[in-house]
């Protein structure tokens, strides 16, 4: 394995173990030639721009970079990288990946899975991954509608959704996707919309120097089956009423006169107030404790007017990953090479003439 | 007035089965385990039957709750643990209900009187007391306070006395029965007194008490006037080697070591703890310094999910299970099939099915392995044949899966996981060299220069090339959507699907021609009744084959290592014989198999009782086919 640290900028600990790209790869090197089948007008196509546009700014190799990927509209992604990559099965593409990860230190590898992917028939591995801290980047397209299927509601469709499978209304309550994977204990979850290329870098930025899994959920307009569904967040006139920025150090301020702010309820949640009253929260995303990154994702558009995108919440934590590589060099270390004849001949034996 | 002494007469034997059996938390497991290290170091050959309930502690005193640990052993080769005890240690009236049945009428039978108590005998279901009712009368009993001696034993002993309690010294009684069957049978008793002084280092007078216990079973055999006979078992020739005893699972785990090493690939095993499969985690996590990597998943789908993503990083990707985690995992198989990477799945089968019979055996997985996945999806599939082939087996698995970059089924079951013999230890250098080169440069060239087209086959093998991340310029995408032959870029095209179709298949029925023909063995020459199997029957199948032989009679016997695709020969083999008689522990799988590939009309002997065949069962079937 090539350590280097020669990477341009973006860095952590396990980051500098993947091979350094030997010169300046562009947007160009990272895009394959297979033509991008979305339907037209599909958020997608942003999305694949952005991390084409992001991915030379990792500055490792291009042949150690990995996207793994479930099933689903957005799981076709892979196909249009010029990277290693798989396009495996309905959500089990954080399982898959962790066993790529873990046994592969000098890849950088990414999970790219939709909202049905990831939180309904995966949502187990992604609990998991996320619990176990494996050093994979899971970008989750949230268009809060199954796609592929053709339109039924997903689990982060709203109650009463009308879809073909629901025709009097969807039943169930929805997942919020962020407040999930803190409830996980997540070390890294960001929020970004597909049609905001420069936060959507930034947040992809922010994931790549993590060292860890890192959640981003994206949200993506499904043009046919779910159109406008995040518009409010996208429309010049509304978005920045709308919109809250987290960043971090800073205090949680928002509106187009910057005349919104955060502060702590007395039950303990969050509340809407006018900036310049006493008690605004400054956002943490570094805080151990992830409870008020917990009530930031709380707040919705629906309950209180307003949505946060950016970085929910960034900690420095162990990975699974490097513990269990761990384990094998200290034993190693300590016992040396694993000598296979004295293995199986370990125990009692008898010899016989 | 002096004491007779008497002479006490000293029997050979060829071959004694014993049984121990006594509540799940008496300790019956280890006394056999031990037993069978005093035999196995004795140079006696030596084949064990463990049973026990799935629950941990299932009610104290009841049928149901009782462990046994049945061992056969000889001075001769032996297959199989033994179809009848000739002795059974009952350490209570539950364990004499659950195991007089096996007990043929003269047999020896020691039983712990202490614990025949009213209240231990109503659960056990006795209605009055078999030691004074006329049930035992059949049989040469050996009435022993055991409980009572064991604890008087232990607190007389020096340095124990009062260090160990009236609990922990009555726990020691599955020692005192050891120390008394080591004396019976003549065996060694340095390796026990080691083994406790080991396994109790932590805590000297438990060490102490346990040596007490079983030195006080030993000298109560040679003062009792209980036993006049004692009996010696000589040791078996067997090959010249170096041997150790180990069970199914031990073997395999060790196989699976081993093919890393051949390969040169990283283990890589993703599991879920499933009976009987986890101890082969269990023993994988050990073994750090060989580059083992053990991921315990969330369950069982991502533990072949994560085998085969490693396997896709250029791992020795493994996953292992039993049947109902092969269930979940089938998606996944066919999705390997698809990528065509290699991944090992390891099976060991249990009573099915669903839950089933979790501790027990059964050979009724085969139909899933081959069939159980949407499309067309073959799976090639090695079973061992007995505990210590689980090495071998392993190691033919892996040669297949990488060979031929494909998932292959290694089919063992709870009998062989469990059951132990002793085994002749490989030498390195019999060991097969399975290294894998990955494909490093572009295999084509297109319009604009070199290419790498990842399904652009070797032209033998029909293998895919295996280039891994990292590798500069052969960059590409895999996944389960049907994929263009050569290219391998997404494709729909009708032609093209069936090109593959057939692709996948002949590529897998290819390796017919890289595996040993089937072998028959037929001593006479003159058998017109052939009785094939595979997996874990090999050892009563040809326990049954042998008495037949010994009355004159002439059988066949074939054993199948390869279940799919099966050898070259075995069509033309099958068909040399008048009858073709298939034992199986499931309704005929493998018949079902024979019968559609072949048009063989095979004859079937099918039982699912969660044990392994007995010889004279099976030499009876066959007697009764010759003859018919």
């Amino acid at each position: 394995m090539t350590v280097t640290t020669n990477h341009t900028g973006i860095s952590n600990r396990l980051l500098d173990l993947v091979p350094a790209a030997p010169a300046q790869q562009s947007r160009k090197d990272f895009t394959s030639d297979q033509e991008v089948r979305w339907c037209p007008g599909c958020g997608d196509y942003a999305i694949l721009a952005t991390v084409q546009g992001f991915l030379p700014e990792l500055g490792v190799a291009r042949e150690n970079i990995a996207f793994i990927s479930g099933i689903g509209c957005s799981s076709r992604f892979p196909y249009y990288l010029q990277t290693y990559g798989m396009h495996s099965i309905h959500g089990r593409a954080p399982a898959i990946a962790t066993g790529l990860a873990t046994s592969r230190p000098d890849l950088s590898v990414w999970v790219v899975t939709g909202d049905g992917d990831a939180l309904s028939i995966g949502g187990n591995h992604l609990l998991h991954a996320l619990r176990r801290n494996v050093n994979l980047k899971i970008l989750m397209f949230n268009n809060r509608i199954y796609g592929l299927t053709k339109g039924q509601y997903s689990p982060t469709s709203e109650v009463g959704k009308i879809t073909k499978s629901t025709p009097f209304g969807s039943l169930d309550r929805p997942y919020n996707p962020v407040s999930l994977a803190l409830g996980a204990e997540a070390t890294f979850v960001g929020r970004s919309i597909d049609s905001d290329r420069a936060h959507l870098t930034s947040v992809l930025r922010a994931a790549a120097e993590h060292p860890g899994t890192a959640f981003v959920e994206i949200f993506q307009n499904c043009n046919i089956f779910n159109d406008g569904a995040f518009d409010t967040l996208k429309d010049r006139s509304s978005r920045d009423d709308v919109t809250l920025k987290l960043t971090h150090g800073e205090p949680l301020v928002f509106g187009a006169e910057g005349d919104k702010a955060i502060r702590r309820a007395a039950d303990g949640s969050l509340e809407v107030v006018p900036a310049g009253s006493p008690g605004v929260l400054v956002h943490d995303a570094a805080a151990a404790d992830p409870s008020q990154s917990f009530a930031l994702s709380r707040l919705t558009g629906d309950t209180h007017g307003v949505t946060p995108i950016g970085i929910f919440r960034s900690v420095d934590a162990p990975t699974y990953d490097e513990a269990l590589n761990t384990q094998i060099s200290d034993a190693r270390a300590r016992q040396g090479e694993g000598d296979l004849m004295s293995l199986i001949s370990g125990g009692e034996t008898w010899t016989i003439d | 007035m002096s004491e007779q002494v008497r002479e006490r007469e000293t029997r050979r034997l060829d071959r004694v089965v014993v049984r121990f059996a006594g509540d799940s938390g008496d300790g019956m497991q280890l006394t056999g385990e031990q037993f069978t290290s005093e035999t196995a170091t004795f140079g006696n050959d030596l084949s064990t039957l463990p049973d026990f309930p799935a629950e941990i502690r299932a009610p104290a005193g009841t049928p149901a709750g009782v462990s046994g640990f049945q061992l056969h052993f000889s001075d001769h080769d032996i297959l199989t643990p033994g179809d009848a005890p000739d002795v059974l240690v009952a350490m209570n009236p539950a364990a004499l209900k659950a195991n007089l049945k096996d007990l043929p009428p003269g047999a020896n039978l020691i039983v712990n009187t202490d614990a025949f108590t009213g209240g231990n005998l109503k659960k056990a279901g006795y209605a009055t007391d078999p030691l004074t009712d006329g049930t035992l009368d059949p049989y040469s009993v050996h009435r022993v306070p055991l409980t009572s001696m064991t604890i008087n034993a232990v607190h007389a002993a020096e340095g124990v006395g009062s260090a160990v309690n009236k609990k922990e010294a009555e726990r020691a009684k599955n020692m005192f029965a050891l120390g008394l069957m080591s004396w019976l049978y003549h065996r060694p008793t340095e390796g026990t007194v080691g083994f406790l002084e080991k396994k109790f280092a932590k805590r000297p007078e438990i060490a102490a008490a346990n040596i007490a216990a079983f030195r006080a079973g030993f000298n109560y055999g040679e003062t009792t006037e209980s036993f006049t006979v004692t009996y010696e078992v000589a040791p078996a020739r067997m090959r010249s080697g170096t041997y150790r005893r180990i069970t199914g699972n031990l073997a395999l785990s060790y196989g699976l070591v081993a093919a890393g090493e051949l390969t040169g690939l990283p283990v890589f095993l993703g599991s879920y703890p499933i009976t009987p499969a986890s101890d082969i985690l269990h023993e994988l996590s050990k073994h750090k310094r060989f580059g083992v990597r053990t991921f315990q998943a969330e369950d069982e789908i991502a533990g072949i999910g994560a085998a085969l993503g490693a396997s896709f990083g250029g791992s020795l990707g493994i996953t292992t299970t039993s049947g109902p985690g092969v269930a979940l995992k089938s998606e996944t198989i066919g999705l390997a099939v698809s990528l065509e990477l290699p991944l090992v799945i390891v099976d060991i089968q249990r009573g099915g099915p669903s839950t089933g019979l979790p501790t027990k055996t059964e050979q009724a997985d085969l139909l899933q392995a081959m069939f159980g996945r949407n499309g067309e999806a073959p799976v090639p599939i090695v079973a061992p044949r007995s505990p210590g082939d689980c090495f071998d087996a392993a190691i033919e698995a892996a040669r297949l899966a990488t060979k031929y970059r494909t998932p292959v089924f290694l089919l063992s079951d709870g009998y062989l996981a469990n059951g132990s013999e002793p085994w002749l230890l490989p030498r390195r250098e019999e060991l097969p060299d399975l290294t894998v080169a990955f494909t490093t440069e572009p295999n084509h060239t297109g319009p604009k220069g070199p290419e790498f087209w990842p399904y652009l086959r070797d032209p033998e093998t029909l293998a895919r090339p295996w280039a891994v991340p990292g590798t500069p310029g052969l960059e590409h995408r895999i996944g389960g959507i049907e994929k263009s032959d050569g290219q391998g870029n997404i494709s729909y095209d009708p032609a093209n699907h069936d090109r593959m179709v057939r692709l996948r298949a002949a590529k897998v029925a290819g390796i017919a021609n890289d595996i040993p023909p089937l072998e028959v063995e037929d001593p006479s020459g003159q058998a017109r009744v052939l009785v094939l199997g595979w997996g874990s029957t090999y050892g009563p199948i040809a326990a049954g084959c042998r008495r037949v032989r010994a009355k004159g009679l002439h059988v066949a016997q074939a054993h199948l290592r390869h279940l799919n695709p099966f050898p070259a020969n075995t069509g033309e083999i099958l068909r040399s014989y008048d009858k073709v008689l298939i034992p199986e522990m499931n309704l005929g799988q493998l018949r079902t198999l024979i019968r559609a590939e072949f048009l063989v009309d095979a004859i079937g002997y099918n039982q699912v009782r969660g044990l392994p065949f007995k010889a004279a069962e099976l030499a009876g079937v066959l007697e009764d086919v010759i003859n018919q």
